[in-house]
């Protein structure tokens, strides 16, 4: 049983078609990137998938659900989380704020006025625990808008998660960094990928790094679906390597 | 508790303690405990439209709305209803908090200054309705005929009616619990939630927080509380008039949190203070004296933008 089902969805804006008739599955525990040029719809359609903006045409399907219309908290609750490809996080409270959060929220304490000391104590628990495996630990009380730009990916990426998603949708985790935080993030996604079993959609234009992590790949070009399969099948074929990949593999 | 834990706590003690001591030291220095009292209530109605502005992030310029029916509120329980100031504050409180509760989602998918836009209209609406319906309010002469009366407990009386100090001290037991409770709220994972709004409403919303909702009752907390204040205020007068409810009053409110710094807790208290005591100072010698006000705001405003507060807790820190 697939986790998500993208049914032929497009979406508009004005006269411009910037989707159109996009379809893809997603099963359990798969790690799919989305890769294309510039202005090919990757970000459009994550946003449709995450809530940001609805279909003009189209379902989404998430678990069995129709989540089309639902807005971005419902879809948070039902598992759904994403990052932005400009990081969002609350730059002027520290680490152990910006993940308590959303640990809270996750736990449905989002408008309790009160904690015992026990849900506390958990909650600080399960806040260091997501520090720890993010590599924020030493971290802890820095101000994230003063750290730097990988450690705020990093952040960001555990903010995700501290919501117990089961889909895990990052734009362009690796945008705007260099060699070794591009390094340090790919394996981030790689140990929660394997560890957590955690299903994952990204879109990235690093392609060492999506030919290193992804399970399967979809090629998006000019608002459509141009070609879909595993690494070795993309790399391999020919429309993809005449609309996208030549220049980068030249 | 340790050393740490008490230097957080220091200026809480400091400013409880210059509080509690107010009808003793204001008068040494040539105040008198009414303007104590002035200070507090409007500090409780900048401090409930901060829990709004500076902790939510959503400018509202029209909380006098909620001021005044708190204050038209007790005041018409007691000329009208039964005499009593206890019993004419729930009811100022609940009618307050009420419409705000009503007017809350026709206002909280706006956002800046949209919203505040919105706020001053229905706000206006009620100063209108204070105004024109003269039988029932006393419209323009506003509302008299009625005083403030000494808490009976039976056993017990206190006579805050006539006794200045003994009133101060009953504003400052309100005062108390109703800033305890925001605080409290504040640092609950609610009130963690409203600060995620005010810094990345994108975020907030993406991290399963129904933004709109939340605003919502942040809505509503700082308008109960505002009309909790406005009671006390047509308690301390002894008489209410429309201009409580007028959108300057509004903007009054919002000079006061940003004039003592609207990221800061005390802030809005702080800069209460100031704007009583230059009211009070000003209009004795010059009828311009909302100019004199102005003028020190916009001073304010550009050189330190988080407030008095804002520049003494830099000092305190560097």
């Amino acid at each position: 049983m697939s986790l998500l089902r993208v049914e032929n969805v497009s979406k508009q804006f004005g006269s411009l078609v910037a989707v159109n008739e996009v379809s893809m599955i997603v099963e359990p525990g798969e790690l799919c990137a989305v890769i294309g040029p510039n202005g090919a719809g990757k970000t459009t359609f994550f946003n449709m998938i995450s809530g940001f903006l609805r279909p003009t045409t189209g379902r989404i399907v998430f678990d069995e659900e129709d989540v089309t219309l639902l807005v971005p908290a419902r879809r948070v609750w039902r598992g759904i989380a994403r990052t932005f490809q400009i990081t969002e996080v609350f730059p002027e409270l520290t680490v152990r704020e910006n993940l308590r959060i959303p640990v809270e929220v996750a736990a449905g304490y989002r408008l309790s006025p009160w904690l015992s000391r026990d849900t506390d104590t958990k909650i600080r628990a399960r806040v260091s625990e997501l520090m720890d495996m993010g590599g924020l630990a030493s971290k802890a009380d820095r101000l994230v808008g003063e750290l730097a730009h990988g450690d705020q990916r990093a952040t960001e990426i555990m903010m995700a998660l501290a919501l117990k998603p089961r889909l895990l949708l990052l734009d362009e985790p690796t945008a705007g960094m260099g060699d070794q935080e591009t390094y340090d993030i790919t394996q981030l996604i790689r140990k929660l990928h394997r560890e957590q079993k955690l299903t994952i959609v990204l879109i990235e234009h690093d392609m060492r790094v999506v030919f290193h992590l992804a399970d399967r790949i979809m090629v998006l070009s000019e608002g459509a679906m141009l070609a879909e399969g595993t690494p070795q099948q993309i790399a391999a074929n020919e429309a993809v390597q005449a609309a996208y990949l030549g220049k980068a593999a030249a | 508790m340790g050393a740490s834990e008490l230097n957080k706590q220091a200026p809480n003690i400091f400013v409880w303690l210059l509080l509690l001591g107010m009808p003793f030291w204001l008068p040494a220095i040539g105040g008198y405990t009414e303007l104590g009292t002035r200070a507090v209530v409007l500090g409780l109605a900048a401090m409930s439209l901060n829990f709004l502005l500076g902790y939510t992030g959503v400018l509202s310029f029209g909380h006098a709305a909620y001021f005044g029916l708190g204050a038209y509120g007790v005041g018409m329980t007691i000329r009208y209803l039964m005499p009593s100031t206890i019993v004419g504050i729930l009811v100022g409180t609940l009618v307050g908090t009420l419409a705000a509760a009503i007017i809350g989602p026709l206002i909280i998918r706006l956002r800046g200054v949209y919203f505040a836009m919105v706020t001053i209209a229905f706000g206006q609406v009620f100063f209108f309705i204070a105004f024109r319906w003269n039988s029932v309010t006393g419209g323009d002469d506003g509302l008299s005929g009625w005083t403030r009366l000494p808490l009976d407990f039976g056993f017990a009386s206190i006579d805050i009616q006539h006794n200045a100090r003994a009133f101060y001290y009953f504003v400052l037991v309100v005062f108390a619990l109703s800033v305890g409770a925001m605080a409290w709220l504040l640092r609950s994972p609610f009130g963690r939630t409203l600060i995620a709004i005010r810094e990345n409403e994108q975020r907030a919303r993406f991290l399963g927080i129904p933004v709109d909702q939340h605003i919502w009752i942040s809505w509503v907390i700082s308008c109960c509380f505002v009309s909790v204040a406005g009671a006390l205020y047509a308690l301390l007068n002894n008489f209410i008039d429309p201009r409580a409810l007028y959108w300057s009053q509004s903007g009054d409110f919002v000079i006061m949190a940003v004039l003592g710094g609207m990221r800061s807790f005390w802030g809005p208290l702080i800069g209460a203070a100031i704007f009583v005591v230059l009211q009070d100072y000003l209009s004795s010698q010059t009828e311009n004296w909302m100019s004199f006000v102005g003028l020190f705001f916009v001073l304010v405003v550009l050189f330190f933008p988080r407030g008095v507060l804002g520049v003494i807790r830099r000092k305190v820190t560097s």
